[in-house]
């Protein structure tokens, strides 16, 4: 006869960079159900836009998370540029498909260490987040940033890059791609890490669907979605082919996040290859009157910037709805039927950020 | 057993790297003992060459976090470091190019203060002498700090 | 433009069946999204298939009580829950419904009014 008990996780856990809270109803050991909950970090940015003008407010959306910074600040000027009917330069865009992208990696790379961290394998961990710091010092070096860019503008990107940084690039990109290859090898191939993922927390395509799953646990199990093939920024000038598997379990999520960060440097050498000499941004006249729904391709998935305006310098609306919103009903899917000791590996496995859902 | 037939199972797989870690030079720099490098670009403060500022008050309207005052008739500048988001937004918007984002961080500290610079005030006819004893000693000053910074950037 | 989005508005009694037929069709729920306008809300809630992507536009008035898509879409109940407590919309019978407790704000339904 087996015991039922309720078992509170979180806000607090060693696993969880940021706050979210589980009420786990177990069967002896066995997970049955969760109750998530969250709304510890809602700082209400969604309603500022009503309060700062338009060009202000990329400040603020680069401000919802860390991690993600880049990303929002594209997603929103781009919403905002396709309201108004600005064509950016061709160079603006190259410039912000190689943010993206290293953004893609340092945030891929971040979500590594912290996989290698759940499963206590530490020293993969330390490795991964060494890597993370090449790329944290080209962000450094290019925007003036670690983490928060502040490139994106409206009508373009404010700083430009010179061939030395361009080059710079290019090596820190070649080194990683060496170095990454032992640590990919490992989260592949090594017996502990798949006695830890395989056939742990599995998602089958059409549930993926039914449950709005985005991004990489959207593509690990099997759907191939990929928001950059929208063709936004300089994406339709460059190859990207959606990183897929069928699994549709843990491993299935690492092995396709694995295979973005090589795809990553493969782009970013590509736009690099192809970016061409130009302009980095337009003037922008007048306010925005209108809505748009966009969506862009973050490293945890696709999100949704919608903006209206009304003619006005202050914006009547913006929602971000952000891939960890799209997939925590997901999560809580794979939860059910789990060991008690599998729940922080499966909760990481969406790459959740909170601080994003909760805006 | 299992692990033979299992094609692309291994055991020890990162023991090489690790090992290798183990003998190599840290990743991390000393920083007290050693200074901190910062690149060109940094975003760390806002510095104002308040000789130039003319108080339009256009970076106090453009900030995000409503961190800096701008009186005109007083022909004060004031900023709190611990409200500034190192957004760059004033700068940017700064008619007269007088505003500068500068490399090192604020401090901490155990109160949020402000930091207010005045307007030098000067009667009509010494104002024309004082810009330029103002500017060489911008100037000099400028070169000092440059002469600080070099040990650091290298 | 090839990521645009198109709005369909929807009038109440068509937009269940909308919904469900969205469903069959497996479709994906992408987001909700509550607009306070003059006197109700605009409430919109967007699909996607492959890369196409539709959005169904519902204006409610404000106290109209429109009924939760979570027996259609589950997954619906972060976002419905957040578009109940921050502009106060009647959204009933949400499933888990949260009851204006999904973020811990002291403020009933700060979004509603405009600023």
């Amino acid at each position: 006869m087996a015991k039922r008990s309720i078992v509170p996780f979180g806000p607090q856990h060693p696993v969880l960079p940021e706050p979210v809270h589980l009420d786990l109803v177990l069967e002896d050991e066995t997970v049955v159900g969760a109750v998530p909950s969250i709304g510890y970090i809602h700082r209400g940015l969604e309603k500022l836009v009503e309060k700062r003008d338009f060009k202000q407010y990329v400040y603020i959306a680069e401000r919802v998370c860390g991690i993600c910074s880049c990303g929002h600040g594209l997603g929103y000027c781009e919403s905002v540029e396709q309201v108004m009917g600005i064509e950016v330069p061709d160079r603006a865009k190259f410039l912000r498909v190689i943010w993206m992208e290293m953004s893609r990696v340092h945030s891929h790379l971040l979500w590594l260490g912290l996989l290698a961290d759940a499963m206590g394998f530490e020293s993969l961990f330390m490795e991964s987040w060494r890597l993370r710091e090449k790329i944290l010092d080209m962000f450094d070096e290019t925007t003036g940033g670690r983490i928060i860019h502040s490139v994106n503008c409206v009508g373009g990107v404010q700083k430009d890059m010179d061939s030395t940084m361009l080059n710079g690039i290019l090596e820190a990109v070649k080194d990683l791609e060496k170095e990454m290859r032992p640590v990919a090898d490992t989260f592949l191939e090594d017996y502990t890490v798949q006695s830890r993922l395989k056939g742990v927390g599995v998602l089958s395509r059409e549930r993926a669907i039914e449950l709005g799953a985005v991004g990489p646990m959207l593509r690990a199990s099997g759907e191939e979605y990929d928001a950059r093939l929208l063709g936004y920024a300089a994406y339709p000038n460059l190859t990207v082919e959606p990183v897929t598997s069928k699994d549709g379990d843990s491993y299935a999520r690492c092995e396709v996040r694995i295979k973005e960060l090589f795809q990553s440097f493969d782009l970013i050498r590509e736009a690099i290859g192809k970016i061409p000499e130009g302009d980095i941004s337009v003037p922008v006249k007048g306010n925005p009157s209108g809505e748009f729904f966009m969506r862009i391709e973050q490293p945890r998935g696709e999100a949704v910037y919608y903006v209206k305006g009304s003619g006005k310098k202050f914006l009547e609306r913006f929602r971000l709805r952000t891939p960890t919103t799209s997939n925590i009903p997901p999560m809580v899917e794979t939860l059910k039927g789990c060991q008690l000791a599998d729940v922080p590996l499966l909760i990481l496995t969406i790459d959740p950020c909170v601080s994003c859902t909760e805006r | 057993m299992e692990i033979e037939h299992m094609s692309k199972r291994k055991v020890l797989t990162f023991a090489g790297r690790a090992l290798k870690n183990l003998f190599q030079k840290p990743a991390t720099t000393s920083y007290p003992f050693e200074p901190a490098v910062y690149p060109e670009r940094m975003r760390g403060h806002v510095e104002i060459h308040m000789e130039d500022c003319i108080c339009c008050g256009l970076c106090m309207r453009s900030c995000p976090s409503q961190a800096i005052r701008v009186d005109r008739r007083a022909g004060t500048w004031t900023i709190r470091r611990f409200d500034c988001v190192q957004c760059s937004s004033c700068v940017n918007v700064c008619p007269k190019k007088c505003l500068t984002m500068e490399a090192g961080y604020t401090r901490p500290d155990t109160r949020k203060t402000d930091e207010t610079f005045i307007k030098p005030a000067q009667p009509e006819e010494a104002r024309a002498e004082a810009a330029s004893v103002k500017a060489e000693e911008a100037e000099q000053k400028q070169q000092e700090k440059q002469k600080d910074c070099i040990p650091e950037r290298i | 433009m090839a990521y645009q989005s198109e709005i369909k508005e929807t009038a109440m009694a068509d937009f269940f069946p909308a919904v469900v037929k969205m469903k069959t069709d497996q479709w994906r729920l992408v987001q909700i999204c509550a607009v306070s306008v003059e006197g109700g809300y605009e409430m919109s809630y967007s699909f996607c298939k492959d890369y196409e992507m539709v959005t169904l536009r519902l204006n409610v008035a404000e106290e109209e009580e429109i009924a939760s898509i979570t027996q259609i879409y589950p997954c619906a109940f972060l976002q419905e829950n957040e578009a109940a407590q921050l502009f106060g919309v009647k959204i009933v019978n949400i499933r888990p419904d949260y009851r204006d407790r999904l973020y811990r704000i002291d403020e009933t339904a700060p979004f509603k009014t405009k600023e």
